[in-house]
């Protein structure tokens, strides 16, 4: 839809296509250290590897909700929208990695332990996260109006966050009084498992920090889309 | 119609609007209202369902946020801090704003407590005398014809002696006699020097006090009499080119015929 | 009109309001009452297990009762839009949150002490030696139910769904308070009986960030 005052602006896409390809390159640096490069485990033998995306799936989607946190606090001192898309970027981003972490910690403990489920303290602090931010999203589906969506869902997602702390804390002390079998852990790492995990960690925060800016870039689409049908169904002058 | 009073030193508040916008969602109730409204003035909102009255009342209440553009409430041309600006408002809204589960009596102690009235229990049945209500004062509103509610409802708003009163529609519902009631009670107001602001649909009652008159048509001011115009006559305008039934952007049909 | 002065008023309405129906109360109470009589009968515990499982049940119980008897907390300020009347008050926003929190919390504790004569009896609990600090657990759980339960019920209020809203928000977030004063429950009743101190400072934690985040953030949830 062109502009009155002139031609529209080009649209730029939310990431180069050079960054695509160097993040695709990580990715596939990072997926064959992990299946090919990193030793084997002793014990556990060839399913340990799914703990090279099992656990920075973990850390990134706590990366993830902490971002929540602040664009929440950072949109209802501002109330700027940008603050609201990185939020509900986040969160979306968030509950896709503790997904993967959901899925792969049973996957995982199966040929291990032979059971599909532990309550692990992790897992289990994971899955009550989980629950809380996808009631996050909920929530936003709920809420029709914008403004009242973003100011509602800003204060949701910081008592959301601050209950992170106090999820795991209570859960982890509950576990040591009562022991489960423990997923997630190896044990101490060997040296070059550690360089593995560690670039599989960079992998998982590329392809977030795209998915986010691209979520954003979406929701800021959108923004535009309804300010532009705003102005079209004014009335005449 | 009255004669607008000198306003240099009335007692009442005045309120500016500045650039005001106002979003609901996809719908833009109010776009860039400037106003000023001197104390002592007493003014009518005119224009059809959805024109962005309502909005602009609960603006000046300091109950919504504007979505950009500002209102300042002042006494004396000085601005007042929303606290101290509350304290002096008095609404009368489209819904009642009152407890149907309390008595009368009890909502307007709940209200007088609120507002920091000195000895409340007094003050609310003192309150209740004049809107008529003061037989019914121990009975819960629950039990109250509408016409009741809507006299509780002014009595309310009344309670903290505002130099404020927004009035949204405040003859809906009431029987002749409490229209009557209303209209003498806004032109006692008025010769206090309380600042009125109010939408009324064609009701010649509710205009016998006022001073200017404003027309609003989808978000916009189209007229405005001014501080010492001829209300009347933008009056009139609304009157015949508003149609109360004229649907808009989505909202229900709302008939409304005109009371006499 | 100082915050306590306005707090209190607000409470004082809650609790006038509450008093003459009793609607709420009363539903509570049967509520839990009837979700304990249910767990009994999907689990049928052995008088050890009763005192190993029974807190945990009484919580779960409670929280359920909390996310359905908070609802009205603000949904009841919906119908003649009287949020607006205590917004157009000269009064802080955050007292307006801070008298229902406090009349939450008393209908949760009053549920509560009604309650757990009727646990112990079920369950065959002594109460006499712990009684003091079993009701410092209930105390504490109570305000940590409260304090979320009616922010998230003013959150919920403005989504449609509010009757499923308010659950699926709130017992993820109270998980802590349910481990916690589960746990400290179970220790109580223990033989021989022991305090664990760290739950109580769990649930005391919980309390103080819930409470000072409604501070810092409740009142946006008000406005228009």
């Amino acid at each position: 839809m062109q502009d009155a005052e002139g031609s529209a602006p080009p649209v730029r896409a939310a990431i180069s296509l050079g960054a695509i390809v160097a993040i695709a390159v990580l990715l596939a640096a990072a997926s064959y250290a992990a299946l090919v490069v990193a030793p084997t485990e002793r014990t556990m033998g060839l399913i340990q590897r799914i703990f090279y995306f099992h656990v920075p799936s973990a850390w990134t989607g706590f990366i993830a909700f902490f971002f929540v946190a602040f664009a929440s606090v950072a949109f209802l001192r501002t109330r700027r929208p940008k603050w609201d898309r990185l939020a509900v970027s986040s969160a979306e981003v968030g509950v896709a990695c503790f997904t993967i972490v959901l899925i792969t910690g049973p996957i995982w403990a199966h040929p291990v332990w032979g059971i599909w489920w532990t309550w692990d303290w992790r897992l289990t602090s994971t899955l009550v996260l989980w629950l809380l931010y996808i009631s996050y999203l909920i929530l936003r589906m709920m809420v029709d109006d914008p403004e009242r969506r973003a100011v509602v869902a800003a204060v949701f997602g910081i008592f959301a966050s601050l209950d992170v702390p106090l999820v795991y804390f209570s859960i982890w002390f509950f576990r040591t009084q009562h022991p489960q079998p423990v997923i997630g852990d190896g044990g101490h790492l060997d040296s070059r498992m550690a360089w593995v995990l560690m670039l599989c960690w960079a992998a998982v925060l590329a392809v977030m920090a795209v998915l986010i800016r691209v979520r954003v870039r979406l929701e800021a689409l959108r923004a535009e889309v309804d300010a532009l049908r705003m102005r079209g169904s004014g009335t005449s002058r | 119609m009255a004669t607008p009073l000198a306003s240099a030193n009335s007692p009442g508040l005045a309120i500016h609007f500045h650039e005001i916008e106002k979003r609901y969602g996809l719908r833009l109730a109010l776009r860039n209202i400037s106003l000023e409204i001197g104390a002592g003035e007493c003014v009518a909102l005119a224009g059809h369902n959805g024109s962005g009255k309502t909005t602009l009342l609960k603006i000046a209440a300091l109950l919504a946020r504007p979505s950009r553009g500002s209102v300042a409430i002042l006494r004396g041309g000085a601005e007042l801090e929303p606290a101290g600006a509350k304290r002096s408002i008095g609404m009368v809204a489209h819904a009642t704003l009152v407890y149907d589960e309390l008595t009368a009596e009890e909502n307007l102690i709940f209200f007088a407590k609120l507002y920091g009235l000195g000895d409340p229990a007094a003050r609310a049945r003192r309150a209740l005398e004049p809107a008529g209500l003061a037989s019914r004062a121990h009975e819960l509103v629950r039990t109250f014809s509408r016409g009741m509610r809507q006299r509780l409802s002014v009595a309310r708003a009344l309670l903290a002696s505002p130099e404020l009163l927004l009035l949204d529609e405040p003859m809906t519902g009431l029987d002749v006699e409490g229209q009557q009631w209303l209209a003498a009670t806004l032109a006692r107001l008025r010769a206090e020097g309380c600042t009125i602001l109010m939408s009324a649909h064609g009701n010649s009652l509710a205009h016998a006090s006022v001073t200017r008159a404003i027309r609003l048509h989808n978000g916009e001011v189209t007229h405005d009499s001014g501080p010492s115009g001829d209300a009347t006559r933008v009056l009139a305008l609304a009157a015949s080119e508003d149609e109360p039934d004229a649907p808009e952007e989505g909202r229900s049909l709302r008939t409304e015929a005109p009371r006499s | 009109m100082s915050f306590a002065r306005a707090a209190s008023t607000i409470l004082g309405k809650e609790l006038r309001t509450e008093f003459r129906s009793r609607e709420l109360l009363g539903t509570t109470l049967v509520f839990v009452l009837i979700v304990l009589a249910l767990f009994s009968f999907a689990f049928d515990p052995t008088r050890e297990e009763s005192r190993h499982f029974g807190p945990g049940l009484l919580w779960l119980a409670l929280l359920f009762a909390g996310s359905l008897m908070l609802q009205p907390s603000f949904v009841r300020e919906q119908s003649n839009d009287t949020l607006a009347a205590l917004r157009l008050a000269p009064v802080d926003p955050f007292s307006i949150l801070a008298g229902k929190i406090a009349a939450n919390f008393l209908f949760l504790l009053f549920v509560e002490l009604i309650l757990l004569p009727v646990f112990a009896m079920f369950y065959n609990v002594g109460l006499t030696a712990v009684l003091g600090r079993v009701v410092l657990v209930l105390v504490l759980g109570a305000a940590g139910i409260s304090v979320s339960g009616t922010v998230f019920s003013a959150v919920a209020a403005q989504a449609r769904m509010r009757e499923l809203m308010l659950p699926l928000l709130l017992l993820p977030a109270l998980t802590p308070v349910l481990i916690a004063s589960t746990e400290e429950m179970v220790g109580l009743f223990g033989n021989p009986p022991e305090t664990q101190t760290v739950w109580l400072v769990v649930l005391v934690c919980c309390d103080v960030v819930f409470l000072t985040a409604a501070w810092l953030f409740g009142e946006y949830l008000l406005e228009e």
